[in-house]
This record gives C-alpha cells, structure tokens and sequence, in this order.
C-alpha cells in the first residue's frame, strides 16, 4: 500500500486522471466519496494549523476503514482517524494533541494495545519522501536518522555510500498517497489554490498523490486567481475535487482566519485523556455523527469561540 | 554553602540558563517550549540580532509577549518573521549548513546526550509509546545542540530506552562512524546544572552548578556516575531584569511552570 510505485504506474496514474481546467465543486458528502477503504492519505498542514478537520470528519462519518494516514506531524486529527477505527496506521514524525496537553492517551490506547501502527520517520524524511513521490523519482538521500533507532526501526529506508563522495547517506522512500487532503483559504472552482502564510509540505503533497481533494475557506472567481498568479500554490490540474468549507480546520487553525478554538480542544483533550475509548465514543457521538452538518458542528463549538477564535486569527495582520 | 533562592522556578531557571548559552548573531533552530521561550528572551535582553527558526517554517520570528504559540507550526511562531517558507526547506536548511545551534527541550537523556522521546521499554511492546521525534532528529543530527530539560534520575539515565535525537551515540568516534560528520551535543541545561561533553570520550560532564546546588544533589539525581573537575564554577543567579522580562513574555506562565 505504501510501498514505492514504479515509474510506469506513477505515470500511467497521472495519465488516467481528467486534467483538464473544469469545474470540480462537490459536496464535503462528495468529498468523501473520492476516499476509499484501504487508501493511503495524505494530510496537509501540520499539528494545529490548516488542518483538513473538515473532511476528517466527513471521512469518518462516511465509514471509511483501513486508511493508511501520512502527515508531517499528527494532532487530534490523528486521535479521531485511530478513535473511529477510520485508520489503522500513522506515519508521521509526532503525534500528540499538542505539547501542550501532554501525551494523547487515544495515541497511547491504540498503539501500546496493537491495534494501530505508528510509523515513525523524521520530520524532514516525512518531507523528503513527499518531495521524491512529487519529483517523480524514488527515493531522495537526506543526512538525518542515520545512527539512530528511528532508522532502526524503519527498514524502508536504506543506507548508501554515495558514488560521487563515499559519504554515508540514507535513501528515504518516496511516498505517493492515493489521495491528499487539504485545506487552502481560497481557491477558484478548477482547483487553483492559494495558501497564506505557513505552507508546510502541502505543494509537495498535492503534487505527489494521485488525486487530491481541497476543502476551502472560500471559492474564489478565476479572474481574482489570475490577477495574483504568484499567491497560487498548487496548479489546477493537481486537484480533483474542491468542497468550500467555512471554518474548514476547526477546532484547529488557519492561517490569518482563524486561531485554534482552545476552549473546544480543552474540552476535548480532557474527555479523550480522562478515558480514551469511552470519552472518544461519547465524542464521536456528540461531535461527528451527531452533527446534521458542517455547520451544525460549528454551532456545537459554540458561536463565542469561534468568533474569538476569528478576532485572534485574523490578528495576525495587525501591525 | 549558600542556600538556594527560592524566587524563580526551575522552569524560569532552566529558561534564563539556556538563554544564556545563545550569543548574538547566532542562527538558532528552536523547538517549542522552554527553549522558544528562552531563545525568544535571549533575544530580548541580549542578542537582538539573533534569528530563530521554527520548524513549522519560519525565519527570524520575534514571538510576541502573552502570544506565545502552543507549536512550533502555529501562525504566532510568524510574528514579525523576515520569511516564512515550508517546513521541509527550513529543515533543509540545517543539512545545508545555515544554523549555528540546534535547541531542545529533552524527556530522557543518556551520558552521551542521547535523546528518547519514542518509546519507554521496549519499542516491539512499549511501556509508553511517546510522541516521536518530530524535527529534533533532523536538528541533533545536523547542529551543534543545547538542550533544557528537568534534571531528574529517571530522566538521566546510562542509556536511553531508544535513541530518537542522537547525541554522541555511544562516544567516541561512534557519531562521525554513523554518517553524522557534524554537529552533535553542546550543552545540557537543567534545573541543578550546566554541562558539556568531554572531547575524547563524548561523556557528559558538569561545567557548573546552579546556584545553592552541591555535587552531591547533582550525582544523586543523575542514572551515571559524573566526573566534577575540581574547581566547577557555580552559575550566577537570575538577575531581577531576567526574570521580569521572562515573566512579561509568559504571563499565563505557559512554559515556565
């Protein structure tokens, strides 16, 4: 599943999808039909910050089983995909809530029982293998993990002395998901997507999977795309789907909309810490099948935090 | 013996210590917590022309008071920044060669400066499985490193349960033999203590004791024997000026306890 593809198959994949410049507004409902049990998927952003918590929760309310979830680092986004039986492997570089709220126990719950894998990379092996699935090529060397137990345990990864220095270097294996999910502050109805501020390893995560699905504060016209073609982070003919979500990453942040609604993830963190599997349910119920819709979720939250939450994220452009 | 002051603690000691060890004009990649906190407040008091870096992706932030950021990839870690870019690329930045100091916060320390913060027992049936590396494999593979961390026995011990951060793996050459030719442990800040490592053998060694602390509270704290020179110094005491400004950048007291 996670397994290097070979050159053929990551061509003759690419060379399958409809890239033409159309219009590809779903549904989030929709969304989730472009998931399927047993994918590899891809998640953009990075801990707390434009997150794709969104079609996280769509995804999970969908059913889908057997995911195999990559992202850089994993926060609560991690603990739903393990706590719903969505997921049953993680290969990121941390995964917790948030240093913050200490160690997650629904992180600690399904690990230390077995019942989900935690694949742990470095951050910048995480990185250099979305870079190698987005160049096209296996495998990127990179100068970190060697002598240590992390490289241990990954026998993916492979030593090699270097032909043109003798250095040692380790060869990180390219990751290609089936399918990125990502959520950008603004992109046209073709999947032209800008992202302000923190980009993390979004560019090279749309470009290496073989469909992508962005969720989005807002769908912008293409002419306003066109008038800032230097904001556009990722080409068009690298999306598949775009669902406009507003509020997309709650609880968690985005860039210059929104901060993380700390008071609905205290309260989280609390329920899942204080028991990981009942607490979890009661979440799951309460928050994710519960909910008629997006909307609904965010009126659960609670409309003062997430109004407080906006007045802090767009804070960022006070001077 | 002077006793030890009691108006500051061991978070905002272990923050104005570490600070301390950072000089201006100096790159520091920095991780979230106390060493945030203490890079951001070495910036303030002494090293204006510090830059830090944040793994989230950022280039010379200056973290606001009272808005410090839960991680290290939240939009407060941006404030004031001359860049902003992917994580990848700023991580890059440490293979290429950019960053003069790598700090760290630590959860187990070996007496080579090891680092765990995977697993406690065995990583095929672990006790506790632990968040991982996130970037501090990338950055203690890559840079000179200081890391602040609690001195406790348990947290200081022989040998680490799984080597995450590698420090000087098992001392000597063993580091450079890896494939790791540069960077590697500087200095270990704790609440008792300051050390080094000794050039040969790799081994940690303390350099100083922080004020009111003996010899003997250091080594009953510590998993591994410790070799004390005869004359290590002990560490001037936080000045009122380090520790008001410390506390006006975390009012709520986020990091310092």
């Amino acid at each position: 599943m996670n397994a290097v593809h070979p050159y053929d198959r990551l061509r003759s994949d690419l060379a399958q999808r409809d890239r033409s410049l159309r219009e590809k507004v779903v549904s989030l409902e929709e969304a989730a039909s472009f998931v399927s049990d047993g994918d590899s998927v891809g998640i953009g952003g990075s801990t707390m910050s434009r997150t794709p918590m969104g079609m996280i929760w769509a995804i999970v309310r969908a059913g889908r089983k057997n995911l195999s979830c990559s992202r850089c680092i994993m926060s609560s986004d991690g603990d739903l995909l393990f706590g719903s039986g969505a997921c049953d492997q993680v290969i990121t570089s941390w995964f917790s809530q948030s240093i913050l709220w200490g160690i997650s126990k629904v992180m600690r719950h399904h690990v230390e029982t077995g019942r989900a894998r935690f694949d742990e990379w470095s951050h910048m092996a995480i990185g250099m293998r979305f870079r190698a699935g987005a160049m096209g090529v296996p495998f990127m060397p990179i100068r970190s993990m060697l002598g240590s137990d992390v490289l241990r345990e990954r026998p993916e990864a492979k030593e090699m002395e270097c032909p043109f220095t003798g250095e040692k270097l380790l060869l990180v294996p390219a990751l290609n998901p089936d399918v990125a999910l990502i959520h950008v502050q603004r992109c046209d109805a073709y999947g032209n997507a800008q992202i302000d501020g923190l980009q993390f390893m979004d560019i090279d995560l749309a470009l290496a999977a073989n469909r992508v699905i962005l969720t989005t504060e807002r769908i912008v016209s293409n002419d306003q795309i066109r008038r800032a073609p230097d904001q556009t982070k990722i080409p068009f003919f690298a999306v598949d789907a775009v669902v406009e979500l507003p509020f997309g990453c709650a609880p968690h942040e985005c860039y210059g909309a929104y901060e993380p609604m700390f008071r609905h993830m205290e309260y989280y963190v609390g329920l899942v810490n204080a028991d990981p599997v009942k607490g979890m349910q009661d979440y799951l119920d309460r928050f994710v099948y519960g909910p008629k819709s997006w909307t609904d979720f965010l009126d659960l939250i609670g409309i003062d935090t997430v109004l407080k939450a906006a007045r802090d994220g767009k804070a960022i452009y006070d001077t | 013996m002077t006793p030890r002051p009691n108006n500051y603690t061991a978070g905002e000691l272990l923050a104005i210590l570490s600070g301390r060890q950072l000089k201006d004009g100096q790159v520091v990649f920095a991780g979230v917590g106390i060493p945030l906190l203490a890079a951001t407040l070495a910036q303030r008091l002494r090293c204006p022309g510090l830059t830090i870096l944040f793994e989230g992706g950022v280039i010379g932030a200056f973290v606001e008071p009272g808005k410090l950021p839960p991680s290290t990839n939240d939009q407060r870690c941006t404030r004031r920044a001359n860049m902003v870019l992917g994580s990848a690329e700023v991580l890059l930045l440490l293979q290429r060669g950019y960053v003069d100091v790598g700090f760290m916060g630590g959860a187990q320390i070996d007496q080579y400066g090891n680092l765990n913060s995977s697993f406690i027992g065995d990583p095929k049936a672990p006790k506790t499985r632990l968040p991982g590396t996130g970037g501090g494999n990338d950055i203690s593979s890559l840079a000179d490193m200081i890391v602040a961390m609690k001195h406790e026995k348990r947290r200081f011990v022989e040998q680490v349960d799984f080597i995450t951060s590698p420090g000087w793996l098992r001392g000597g050459d063993s580091r450079r033999d890896s494939g790791l030719s540069h960077g590697g442990m500087f200095r270990v800040v704790t609440d008792l203590a300051v050390f080094g490592f000794e050039p040969t053998t790799k081994r940690m060694k303390p350099i100083a004791l922080n004020p009111g602390v003996t010899r003997e509270e250091v080594q009953d704290n510590t998993g591994f024997a410790l070799e004390f020179d005869h004359d290590t110094r002990a560490t001037e005491p936080p000045t009122e000026h380090e520790l008001s400004t410390l506390r006006t950048l975390d009012p709520d007291r986020l990091y310092i306890g």
